[in-house]
């Protein structure tokens, strides 16, 4: 597939701090792109330099092939979808959705022929005469993407549109975003601070900080492979540790444990280990596996994502295991000894 | 229990200035001068019951030529403080800085401080035939003889305007302050030009408070005595100038109450016509 977005060493500089700093990326036609990075870290900056409210200060924004350089906002074949919706209060649903066609002078039967198709896509049928004010959050998001998705745009740009709803109306959103997404096709790009919705709802991510891009890649490798000690340490949960010493086939902790790292090759001063890599009880005959034993602080019950607060013994590094949910270890007690084991492509170092 | 008799008895002690007001401030002259419009003097110099002051009005042409001007001028004028005032309030909220805003709202507050009077009479200096204007016209030579401004029309919907204006640029500012950016940016977004964002979003977005606005500067200026009288001049035609005639100068009070009651009922049917035509409701304007 080709690449419906190009962005070409991308820079925006403020007074005396830069948002964005030489960004390359590409997303590929139909892809479902994300941007994941904490506040401040110039996501929002990028998404409206795309959308062309704002102006890059070096680089360029390429869409289908065509530079963007001073093509205006109502002129580039994007849509966004605002972090507060940006709903106009004044009309209903039918008006906010036929605002952007009724400015391309279809006539009316085509307006209203799309409005119609777009309100059963979103699931909105019958709620065309409501006012937006009267509509629950859930459904304000769907009127928000119909309204922009109804310009039928090469690129849909969306700003966090999640972050105002509550917990459970964000789980359901999520997958009915990438349902939607799957359906009609367009290119999405997405931004957002939640590991969560870039993790489930992306074919490719990219980890954003202090406006440089850490890595691109698809959310499993992101997870799995992370290229930088940023990237390991803000997606998903993990065990973080400093560390003193590394030697060719071992690494020391900062509190002094001890684990075996054949072929190590760089010096490192951080290693990352994620809470459901270690294996419980191994068995002994595995090979490339530490072994160590722990004592349990605190199970820390939470459904499916419980975990065990643990110290290690000999040292005092704290390490956070997860505990599967499948009785197996339904006798486990706070205080009682527990061997643990890693393998060594589990220990990730940089 | 004991709670709500506490609440109940706060509440009336709450509202009964409010009611002392209403009742001997607004209801009670209000039926004095209803009553009062009814009566006529007879021959005998008895007060008798009698339509005559209504009938007077509508027998008269030039009482009826100047409420029709008053209400006509009345709602030009409040076009024009909107014409004037929107930019104004659309500056200070969406393009001045908070620090630049809050000065320049102070300089259009100082000429309120100072009192009706005062600005009228700083006009007059102004626009006079020996007056600022036209002295440094003459002195540079572009004109050779005054251009009459003062005592006309153009006058007085100057300082008709002048002493109404902020009273608009103020709820229209507090409409606007509220409309967030993002609306603006999602019609440009959506392909709308300016003018379709002016017209179909910041217009009908801010229409309370240009709504209440107007209500307020169409009341002000219909009932305004100041600048009609000593800006319009003898010409002017002012319906309070009539009101005021019958009280202070013919000391026919029947006749001026009569004509009060007029205007009261021409200006409250003018804001009720004009709400119906806009689609605003009153309660909402208020808010």
């Amino acid at each position: 597939m080709s690449d419906i977005l190009e962005i070409k060493n991308l820079s925006k500089h403020f007074d005396d701090f830069t948002a964005v700093n030489n960004v390359n990326f590409s997303v590929e036609e139909g892809g479902f792109f994300s941007i994941l990075g904490s506040s401040g870290c110039g996501k929002t900056t990028l998404l409206r330099i795309i959308a062309g409210f704002q102006q890059e200060s070096e680089g360029d924004v390429i869409i289908h092939g065509q530079s963007m350089k001073g093509v205006p906002p109502e002129k580039r074949p994007v849509n966004i979808v605002f972090q507060n919706l940006a709903l106009f209060p004044m009309m209903n649903v039918r008006e906010n959705i036929a605002f952007g066609l009724k400015r391309q002078k279809l006539n009316k039967a085509d307006i209203s022929f799309k409005i119609n198709e777009m309100l059963d896509r979103v699931g909105l049928q019958g709620y065309e005469n409501k006012k937006v004010t009267d509509l629950s959050g859930g459904q304000r998001q769907r009127v928000a993407i119909a309204r922009s998705l109804v310009m039928n745009p090469s690129i849909l740009l969306l700003d966090e549109p999640l972050g105002a709803l509550d917990r459970k109306l964000r789980e359901h959103m999520k997958v009915e975003l990438k349902l939607l997404q799957k359906e009609i096709g367009t290119t999405f790009v997405y931004i957002t601070h939640d590991q969560s919705e870039a993790l489930v709802m992306s074919d490719k991510v990219a980890v954003m900080h202090d406006g440089q891009f850490e890595q691109i890649d698809t959310p499993r490798n992101l997870y799995k492979n992370p290229k930088t000690a940023f990237v390991a340490g803000f997606v998903g949960d993990t065990n973080r540790f400093e560390l003193k010493s590394t030697a060719d086939n071992s690494i020391v902790t900062a509190g002094g444990w001890s684990l075996r790292m054949p072929g190590l090759k760089k010096p490192a001063n951080e290693l990352y280990i994620r809470p459901e890599a270690l294996i419980i009880n191994p068995d002994d005959n595995l090979e490339n596996v530490n072994t160590f034993d722990v004592t349990i602080k605190t199970v820390l019950f939470d459904g499916s994502n419980t975990k065990l607060s643990t110290i290690v013994k000999g040292n005092e590094e704290e390490l956070f295991i997860s505990l599967p949910q499948n009785a197996q270890f339904d006798g486990i007690a706070e205080g009682s000894d527990l061997k643990v084991g890693v393998h060594h492509n589990d220990l990730k170092y940089f | 229990m004991k709670n709500k008799t506490n609440f109940n008895s706060t509440f009336y002690l709450l509202i009964i200035p409010v009611f002392i007001w209403l009742i001997f401030m607004i209801v009670i002259p209000h039926i004095e001068l209803l009553i009062s419009s009814f009566l006529v003097e007879d021959d005998m110099g008895e007060m008798v019951i009698s339509f005559d002051n209504y009938i007077e009005f509508f027998s008269q042409k030039i009482y009826w030529l100047t409420f029709v001007k008053t209400a006509a001028y009345s709602i030009g004028v409040t076009l024009l403080a909107f014409i004037v005032a929107f930019p104004i309030a659309f500056y200070l909220t969406k393009v001045a800085s908070k620090k630049s805003a809050s000065f320049l709202i102070l300089l259009l507050i100082i000429p309120l401080w100072v009192g009706e009077l005062v600005t009228v009479y700083g006009w007059m200096v102004l626009l006079g035939d020996n007056g600022v204007i036209n002295h440094f016209l003459m002195s540079t030579g572009i004109i050779n003889t005054p251009i009459n401004m003062l005592y006309t029309d153009f006058s007085m919907v100057i300082g008709l305007l002048y002493m109404s204006v902020l009273f608009m640029v103020i709820p229209v500012m507090s409409s606007l302050e509220s409309l967030d950016d993002s609306l603006i940016e999602a019609a440009c977004d959506l392909g709308a030009s300016k003018w379709v964002i002016f017209t179909r979003i910041i217009i009908p977005y801010s229409m309370p408070g240009i709504t209440s606005g107007s209500i307020i500067v169409f009341m002000l200026v219909i009932g305004d005595y100041l600048a009609p009288n000593l800006l319009g001049g003898k010409n002017s035609l002012w319906f309070t100038e009539q009101i005021y005639n019958n009280f202070l100068q013919t000391f026919n009070w029947n006749e001026g109450a009569a004509f009060g009651f007029l205007l009261l009922i021409l200006s409250s049917a003018l804001v009720w016509v004009a709400l119906k035509l806009s689609g605003q409701k009153l309660e909402k304007v208020g808010s």
